[in-house]
């Protein structure tokens, strides 16, 4: 499976890496992008099957990100899981109103990861 | 995570903060770097620190919220942060500081009731050594907690303009 992960924090990415890793997800390329644009270039060049997405981010925030990845032709059907500090419902009701499939607050346990990123995945087969 | 501590108080009732800020940061500390901090019997001398995050707070509260600590307490966290010894995490100790931060002022602003929607918060910024001032333009007040991470000492403060 290859993941991108989207974070302006490097550790954060490396944490959520590992997250999925332990949550047993065979990961055959770990793909990383700082913000929503670079994310957006990456997406443009590389096929990836899942997303996890900050939301705070400079330059272009996650949920900005989601709603142009769904205009991307080779993106259709990646699911995305939002991976952020912001908690409140409002947030949450974004995120998924963009296309966003699921929704982690930070911070987290790998069980948490696990326990969202699976079910996601399993209706995206 | 539910809501069900202190209403966002118009009167500025900061005091009633304190616990709900001391109970967002070990929580992010528990769960992210699998540690349980100390109370400080005493408040942290705070020339002693030479590492601050800063994630400011916009919207209807507006100030910011800061994490310091000392570099070895920063390394620490890095390290069990990324799984490595402190001293590999090299130039992602800040980074590793200012992200412990933010989920720090997130997971605070998430408990207080009306903050969550209508506060947003920046990303963070880092600054290392002793001497400088951070000076709001405006009128502030706040709260701020002591405590000990690895018997080494760590002090999140929340300022708002009043």
């Amino acid at each position: 499976m290859r993941v991108l992960i989207v974070d302006d924090s490097s550790v954060m990415r490396k944490i959520v890496a590992r997250s999925l890793q332990q949550a047993g997800l065979d990961l055959t390329q770990v793909l990383d992008a700082g913000n929503g644009a670079e994310a957006l270039a990456v997406v443009r060049q590389e096929k990836v099957d899942l997303i996890l997405c900050d939301i705070n981010m400079p330059i272009m925030d996650g949920l900005e990100f989601v709603k142009q990845l769904s205009g991307l032709e080779n993106a259709h059907g990646v699911p995305v899981v939002m991976i952020t500090t912001e908690g409140s419902e409002s947030h949450v009701v974004q995120a998924l109103s963009a296309g966003a499939r699921g929704y982690i607050r930070k911070p987290f346990t790998p069980e948490q990861v696990k326990e969202q990123v699976l079910p996601v995945l399993a209706r995206n087969p | 995570m539910t809501a069900i501590y202190p209403k966002l108080d118009a009167g500025g009732n900061w005091r009633s903060w304190t616990p709900v800020l001391e109970l967002a940061t070990r929580e992010v500390f528990a769960l992210m770097l699998q540690s349980s901090l100390a109370t400080a019997p005493q408040p942290c001398v705070e020339h002693s620190v030479d590492i601050t995050a800063i994630v400011g707070l916009a919207g209807c509260v507006s100030g910011a919220i800061s994490l310091r600590c000392t570099m070895a307490s920063a390394a620490l966290m890095a390290g069990k942060m990324l799984g490595v010894n402190p001293a590999e995490a090299g130039p992602e100790v800040q980074d590793a500081v200012g992200e412990v931060c933010n989920m720090i002022a997130g997971n605070f602003k998430n408990k207080i009731t009306g903050m969550g929607d209508g506060c947003l918060l920046s990303v963070p910024t880092v600054i290392t050594g002793t001497d400088y001032n951070l000076q709001s333009l405006t009128c502030s007040t706040g709260v701020e907690i002591h405590l000990l991470f690895e018997k080494l000492p760590l002090i999140v403060s929340i300022r708002v303009h009043s």
